[in-house]
């Protein structure tokens, strides 16, 4: 019978399964960093456990590290959270990129980057953005502290067989729309809670003809939608990311490995519960203007107005999320005037990412009233950066050029929108306080988020990019 | 992890859609290395203004429900971010039950873990509690082991739930202590897979 993806791989991994029970599933990759594993391992500590599989896990610190003035940390109880990680990580044998180590980053960069992520693997982490690995084509979903010790003890979860979801991007994206445009036009169309109960597989022309990492921010925003997973069946640009990396196997073992991969990918015919399909020629260059990622519109439009809804509840959803926006019905989104710029999070923080911005920016200044900032999503993307010339390019345009972490995406360490202030953001998440208390988030691409940053308003990107040609 | 069947008490209305976990516990207070003590920062952004005193119009605010153990909530609710620092706020606090149309997964798995009650309603069940706790205090009679919601004047909702997680919150097992039961074939798989 013709399967889906998610059929094969969560089949290739169960343990036990019984009616009437979730299925015990093998985990074959744990990532863990600093905010989600502390009681984890003070729940295996109490109970006298030990971590099943050490090299199963890998940890680094992303939340809560700062970005400049490396290796001081001011909040005392940030520094224990670190500090904890790295004790946990020594007696319980478990590999760890620190805070100064060359491989650091956002968690969901660096599994990527170091090959840890591969396609047919089931991939947990204590955050909800472990979707960004479905791209290589895995079942990869965040999980509570809970579920973490549960995988420290047993390398398994128990978890019951999702639904399955096709999401269809019909035809190429127009000039100048990104994978971040694709995501947030999907989100804003069937909204945040759509994919509850779901893995969703994303298929259809515009994503085959994206590379790993556009296809990693599509994935990343998954959850944005309610998913728990989503994932892209491997194909050739799958093999060629991984070729070479350093935790996939080598030579002859490689060839075996990517033959075996490209056989996870959906069959011909595979039914999924649910079918949503959105055309390419449909999206534009999109931002948000609510509290929620499904709150957005392509750059053109105007803040909508209430009558714009029917129900009630959405009306006062609206109401809600402009009064806390600080936005007025009706605005044409070009007009809106923004203080801060952040590049940086496990949405939009990769080589690509920093190109796309750093072609927009090239040769301008960054507007007076703004500031803005770069955090490479990781300390190999910060060196591929350097070594490209593109800390240069935003340097001279007035950005700051930082270290990486998760950073302003959600305002744990002194990266803080202060509060009032709006921020273009090329992160995943605008609810309220997102990045500081009363700050006030949009969503967008990099190129996007970097054309904000020079006019000091909400700008078609398109419209910088044809000026260029 | 406590066990958990009958419940019963004020129902705490919170009538919003898409409550997400950033505003269940801000992220100034995941730093905490502890489960417990985070009750005092449960939807703090709504309880308290930007200069730290009460903000009167907030439902948790309000005195009348003060010992409420159950949120009645609208459709997906703790949507966002995987934090366990939720549902550990949210027992902190003193609630057991969380009845809404819906809830984000994670979240509703999170809370299996912790002895809190997710309990779905259809949406015009959910509405016409809202409506009811609103205008005035409303108790709720809880009970797991039945399945059903009881409202004042004897009206009865009742509720499906998975009964694996059923039995785990009745009789509060430790999930972990359940699986090593099934060592030998955790152990197989591996052999297999090696």
């Amino acid at each position: 019978m013709a399967k889906t993806i998610i059929e094969k791989i969560w089949e290739q991994h169960i343990v036990y399964e019984e009616q009437g029970k979730p299925d015990l599933l093998y985990i074959d990759l744990h990532l863990l960093h600093e905010v989600t594993s502390p009681q984890a391992f003070e729940g295996l500590r109490l109970a006298g456990r030990k971590v099943r599989r050490p090299d199963l896990c890998f940890a680094t610190m992303d939340h809560n590290v700062p970005t400049r003035n490396l290796p001081t940390i001011n909040d005392p109880i940030a520094k224990k959270q670190i500090t904890t990680l790295e004790k946990n990580c020594e007696e319980f044998g478990i590999e760890l990129a620190d805070m100064e180590h060359p491989d650091q980053g956002i968690v969901h960069i660096i599994g990527p980057e170091l090959g840890l992520t591969q396609p047919g693997k089931t991939i947990v982490c204590g955050d909800s953005h472990t979707s960004t690995h479905g791209a290589f084509g895995a079942i990869a979903f965040g999980i509570g502290t809970s579920e973490v010790e549960h995988v420290l003890s047993t390398q398994t979860l128990w978890q019951s067989k999702p639904k399955t979801m096709e999401i269809r991007i019909n035809g190429k994206l127009g000039f100048g729309v990104t994978a971040k445009d694709v995501i947030l036009a999907i989100i804003s169309k069937f909204g945040i809670d759509v994919g509850t109960g779901h893995i969703a597989e994303y298929t259809g022309e515009a994503i085959r003809s994206m590379t790993m990492e556009e296809r990693m921010t599509i994935c990343n925003m998954s959850i944005e939608a309610g998913a728990k997973a989503g994932l892209i069946s491997p194909d050739e640009t799958t093999i060629e990311y991984l070729r070479g990396r350093r935790h996939v196997p080598a030579g002859e073992a490689f060839e075996q490995a990517a033959e075996q991969w490209l056989s996870l990918a959906t069959d011909e015919g595979a039914e999924y519960d649910t079918v949503l399909e959105i055309n390419a020629d449909e999206i534009e260059p999109f931002i948000t203007w609510g509290t929620n990622p499904s709150m957005g519109s392509g750059i053109s439009a105007r803040v909508p107005s209430a009558d714009d809804f029917e129900n009630q509840s959405d009306k006062e959803a609206l109401k809600k999320a402009l009064a806390y926006m600080g936005l007025e019905e009706g605005t044409p989104l070009t007009s809106i005037e923004i203080q801060h710029v952040f590049i940086g999070s496990c949405t939009n923080a990769r080589l690509s990412d920093l190109r796309a911005a750093a072609e927009v920016i090239a040769g301008q200044k960054v507007h007076p009233n703004v500031t803005a900032i770069v955090v490479p999503g990781s300390r190999t993307v910060k060196r591929q950066a350097e070594e490209e010339g593109l800390d240069s390019v935003f340097l001279e345009a007035g950005f700051e050029w930082r270290e990486s972490g998760c950073s302003m995406c959600l305002a744990m360490n002194d990266d803080v929108v202060p509060a009032g202030e709006r921020c273009a953001s090329t992160s995943n998440r605008n609810f309220e306080g997102r990045q500081g208390a009363g700050s006030r988030t949009h969503l967008m691409s990099p190129a996007m988020a970097a054309a904000a940053a020079i006019s000091g308003h909400f700008t078609d990107v398109r419209e910088v990019r044809l000026a260029h040609v | 992890m406590k066990p958990i069947n009958e419940v019963r008490s004020v129902m705490t209305p919170l009538n919003r859609k898409n409550i997400d976990t950033d505003q269940i516990i801000s992220k100034e207070f995941l730093k905490r290395i502890e489960r417990t003590g985070f009750g005092k920062y449960l939807f703090y952004h709504w309880r308290f203004q930007a200069d730290g005193t009460e903000n009167k119009e907030f439902v948790l605010n309000d005195d009348r429900f003060k010992d409420s153990k159950i949120l009645v909530a609208h459709d997906n609710f703790g949507c966002g971010s995987s934090r366990e620092h939720a549902p550990w706020a949210i027992l902190d606090y003193g609630f057991e039950v969380v009845i809404a149309p819906s809830f984000a997964d994670i979240f509703h798995n999170n809370c299996f873990k912790n002895g809190i009650l997710p309990i779905r309603l259809r949406v015009e069940e959910i509405e016409e509690l809202l409506s009811k706790g609103q205008s005035a205090p409303h108790a709720l009679e809880v009970n797991l082991e039945e399945q059903t919601v009881k409202g004042e004047e004897g009206k009865t909702y009742s509720f499906e739930i998975d009964p694996y997680y059923k039995q785990m919150l009745l009789n509060g097992w430790d999930e972990i202590s359940l699986t090593f039961q099934y060592e030998k074939h955790i152990a197989a798989y591996e052999k297999q897979h090696a």
